[in-house]
């Protein structure tokens, strides 16, 4: 091996390894940058009103966005409510009794698909079958539709945390005669609860952050109504309303909200991956 | 001696998912109320026959069995076997333990409550009986509520022969109980598995031949999947048959 | 034991009951569903399908409400421009990403790094949208572009994608913002694909003497091809169907764009801007077959996705 080559090799090794670390540091620095605008945007902006009063008439100043937290807690609410038991039932069917149908793995495949797949659709589709009959935009129907987008997020979770259970777990409960159900339930579930909780809280993480679903379904609100029949305000679709708009005021209270739903978000994916990492070591 | 026979097996082939044969033509009869060991060359076969006694293989698609094991007559490998009664009465124990996610108490207490015990006097009886018949009460008995997962490896064996004795099972299964263990834990689960056939027919596999040599009144001994000798332990760990069980005893190969 | 023993039987029972709730539950989230998706999209688009045929329809440019004429061709170039060139920017830096978390970063801080950058992918998108469009839009209209434009612009061959006024409303931003949307879905799915390479394998290629970069490309980088394959498939997908964060800073103008600093308009622009808007049944019928178009696109290219990486987990997965 002559001593040029040496070096050449060297030099690439080098040029390529140091390519590696400025990625990181663009993906870091990015990230860095939006959460640092959010902080000092955001945080200057929040006081008690925020949260206390609704908004007052487009381009006055003051008022808040009661409306909208209120409406985005209920829609959220909603949508794990109808979410959970759902995904959970189907990740138990997935890791217990699917395992070995070739059937189950084939629409295990498919709900992995569903997790990527346009919220943007889903609140089309919701709104053909819910709203659209109806007649007008409802709360319900955007908690239906945040409900479809965090069912496969549970599901794959419950899945892969139930199939984390020891094999000799599950045959030592059979050899004692439980039936596949005492197995699943009383055995495994509970083996895999954090795991299953954390799925939870994974989905609950990814819905509370989405906007496009509920622009056709729950659709925006002046007002705090707690009627789910009716249109509901959200954080997100205002944010996406007031940053549009042309009012300073808005723009503030944007920010405010931003801030306050990323890093809700940010919290709760936090905790969801340290709650994983524990159970995987 | 009189024995009687708690198991035959006759003419038992096994063949895993994809047709392949891993058990041929065994026979074999399992004495009641005697230990009788399994040994060979990993590969051979032990544990695979060990999982057919509780039909452990029906958890899996595409396993498939020839032949017949009459336990106290009845063949266990017939179709309309209901497997969850046929597993109360044949318990198992593993190579790891495998201390369910519950408290100490709810662990023994779990395959009596399979059963519809729901009885709180009953239940607390049985379980302290199982763990005194595992040698465990002494250690446990002051902490029943805490997590099984507390509890030391060996100890967390113990509970779980004790789990498994608690359902009062005929014969019970120990696929290489102690390979997990420290010697000082092993020893304890030998003791305890001698106790145990005073009530219960006892097969265990084994690839330490002192252990079988040490807990077993019987010994068959597998190669490739098939039974290449069985007869009692003292024969077959002093003057086999075969060649073949005489350079494994010896250590020749294995 | 008791053959008659009603508790027993009541688990027997309730194992035949919970089996079909289970199994219900999943083929509704794995069937019915997307089954569903597909028909209601379907059954929405009809009176558009019908009107225009779906050839025209693929291959006209007019959106015009008003003479009630439509045609996908120009959001759907819109929605492969802004996913190709934002691919193009996170491919080679979630490959980066990917290496450094896998090879370089100290042990101790690996999962540290590696939250980080997937909280980029818990970020919602709203978020990346408002501040794409406050912070973005404005540094890139007023500085950026006009510099790129001022260096490029008269670059022959590629001088024609910097032409037009600058404003941060454009092509660029939008990919760019996308960009780093994808970057976690991508570099998260190369890394899990990295660490099933068996220790060995990379042992054995250091103890030839090879540096870690040739280790990384001649090792590693062979051996999970499959598992980047799928990453990269996943990014595409995702960036395809994304709305919010394009729809602040594509514009809403329905041209094919010619340059980098054009406005544009994708299917999830289009959609998110129109759909409440669409006063006739033509009008929305349209927007349903663009709807249409996006879910069959993004299920085609995820199910790609998805065959890649059982490919490697078959391989490695132990």
């Amino acid at each position: 091996m002559s001593k040029n080559n040496k070096i050449k090799r060297q030099i690439e090794n080098y040029v390529f390894l140091t390519l590696s670390f400025l990625s990181a540091g663009f993906g870091l620095f990015f990230l860095f940058w939006i959460l640092g605008d959010l902080l000092i945007n955001g945080f200057k902006y929040i006081n008690l009103d925020l949260f206390t009063h609704d908004p007052v008439p487009p381009g006055m100043e003051g008022g808040g966005l009661k409306h909208a937290f209120i409406g985005h807690i209920i829609i959220t609410f909603l949508g794990t409510v109808i979410g959970t038991p759902i995904g959970i039932l189907a990740g138990i069917y997935f890791a217990e009794y699917g395992r070995n149908s070739k059937l189950a793995s084939i629409l295990r495949n498919i709900v992995d698909i569903m997790v990527s797949n346009p919220s943007i659709v889903i609140g089309a589709v919701v709104y053909a079958i819910l709203v659209k009959p109806v007649g007008h935009f409802m709360g319900i129907a955007g908690g239906v539709a945040l409900a479809l987008l965090m069912i496969p997020v549970i599901v794959i979770t419950t899945d892969e945390m139930m199939k984390l259970v020891p094999k000799e777990t599950r045959e030592a409960a059979y050899a004692l005669g439980a039936q596949p159900w005492q197995v699943s339930f009383q055995i495994v579930l509970k083996a895999a609860k954090v795991g299953v909780l954390t799925g939870v809280i994974l989905g609950v993480a990814r819905i509370s952050g989405e906007t496009a679903p509920l622009l056709f379904t729950a659709f925006n609100n002046s007002f705090t109504t707690l009627d789910v029949t009716k249109p509901m305000a959200s954080l997100t679709v205002t944010v996406f309303q007031y940053a549009m708009g042309p009012y300073d005021e808005w723009h503030r209270q944007a920010w405010a909200a931003s801030f306050i739903l990323t890093f809700g978000v940010l919290i709760a994916s936090i905790t969801a991956r340290y709650l994983i990492q524990k159970k995987r070591t | 001696m009189t024995e009687n026979i708690k198991i035959q097996v006759k003419n038992l082939n096994f063949y895993y998912a994809g047709n392949k044969l891993a058990l041929k033509d065994i026979n074999l009869p399992i004495y009641e109320k005697r230990i009788t060991a399994l040994i060979g060359p990993s590969g051979c076969g032990k544990t695979t026959l060990l999982r057919c006694f509780n039909r452990m293989h029906d958890l899996y698609p595409g396993n498939r069995y020839e032949g017949e094991i009459l336990l106290d007559g009845k063949n266990i490998l017939d179709k309309d076997v209901d497997l969850m009664e046929l597993r109360t009465r044949v318990g198992m124990v593993f190579q790891k333990p495998t201390p369910f996610p519950m408290s100490i108490f709810d662990n023994i207490a779990y395959g009596l409550k399979l059963q519809g015990i729901k009885n709180k006097t009953e239940l607390q009886d049985r379980v302290e009986q199982a763990l005194k018949e595992a040698a465990l009460w002494d250690e446990v008995k002051d902490r029943l509520n805490v997590s099984a997962f507390s509890l030391s490896g060996g100890q967390q064996q113990r509970l779980c022969i004790a789990r498994t004795i608690a359902v009062k099972p005929e014969v019970i299964l120990f696929d290489e109980p102690t390979s997990a263990l420290d010697p000082i834990s092993t020893s304890k689960i030998e003791e305890l598995i001698v106790e145990l056939k005073k009530n219960h027919t006892i097969i265990i596999v084994t690839h330490n031949m002192q252990q079988a040599a040490r807990v077993s009144d019987y010994t068959a001994f597998m190669y490739l999947g098939e039974l290449v000798e069985f007869d009692s332990t003292d024969i077959i760990f002093t003057k086999p048959n075969k060649k073949l069980t005489e350079d494994y005893i010896s250590g020749r190969f294995g | 034991m008791d053959k008659a023993n009603p508790y027993l039987k009541r688990a027997k029972i309730l194992e035949y009951v919970l089996k079909v709730v289970l199994g219900t539950a999943a083929i509704f989230i794995g069937l019915i569903l997307p089954l569903t998706i597909f028909f209601v999209l379907y059954k929405e688009s009809s009176l558009a399908i019908e009107h225009f045929g779906v050839l025209n329809f693929l291959t006209s440019t007019d959106w015009d409400p008003v003479a009630e004429k439509f045609g996908g061709l120009v959001p759907l170039v819109g929605t492969l421009i802004a996913t190709f060139l934002a691919t193009l920017i996170a491919a080679p830096i979630s490959m980066g990403i990917a290496i450094f978390l896998v090879e370089l970063s100290p042990n101790r801080l690996k999962s540290i790094f590696s939250t980080a950058i997937e909280l980029l992918a818990a970020i919602p998108s709203i978020i990346y949208g408002m501040w794409g469009l406050f912070v973005i839009a404005p540094l890139f209209g007023e500085k950026v572009e006009p510099w790129l434009q001022q260096k490029l612009g008269g670059v022959p061959l590629i001088g024609k994608l910097f032409e037009g006024s600058p404003t941060g409303i454009d092509v660029l931003t939008t990919s760019l913002v996308l960009s780093i949307m994808i970057i976690p879905f991508m570099s998260s799915v190369v890394k899990d694909a990295f660490n099933m390479v068996p220790p060995i394998m990379k042992e054995s290629a250091y103890s030839l003497g090879a540096t870690k970069w040739e280790v990384i490309k001649q090792v590693m980088i062979p051996i999970t091809a499959s598992g980047i394959a799928g990453g990269l498939i996943l990014s595409v997908g995702r960036a395809l169907g994304e709305t919010m964060a394009v729809t602040f800073l594509a514009g809403n103008v329905n041209q094919i764009p010619k340059s980098l600093f054009d406005p544009f308009t994708t299917i999830t622009v289009a959609l998110a801007n129109q759909f409440t808007e669409a006063d006739t049944d033509i009008y929305l019928s349209s927007l349903y077959f663009l709807a249409l178009i996006l879910f069959f696109m993004s299920f085609i290219i995820l199910y790609l996705s998805k065959f890649m990486l059982l490919q490697i987990e078959k391989k490695w997965k132990v």
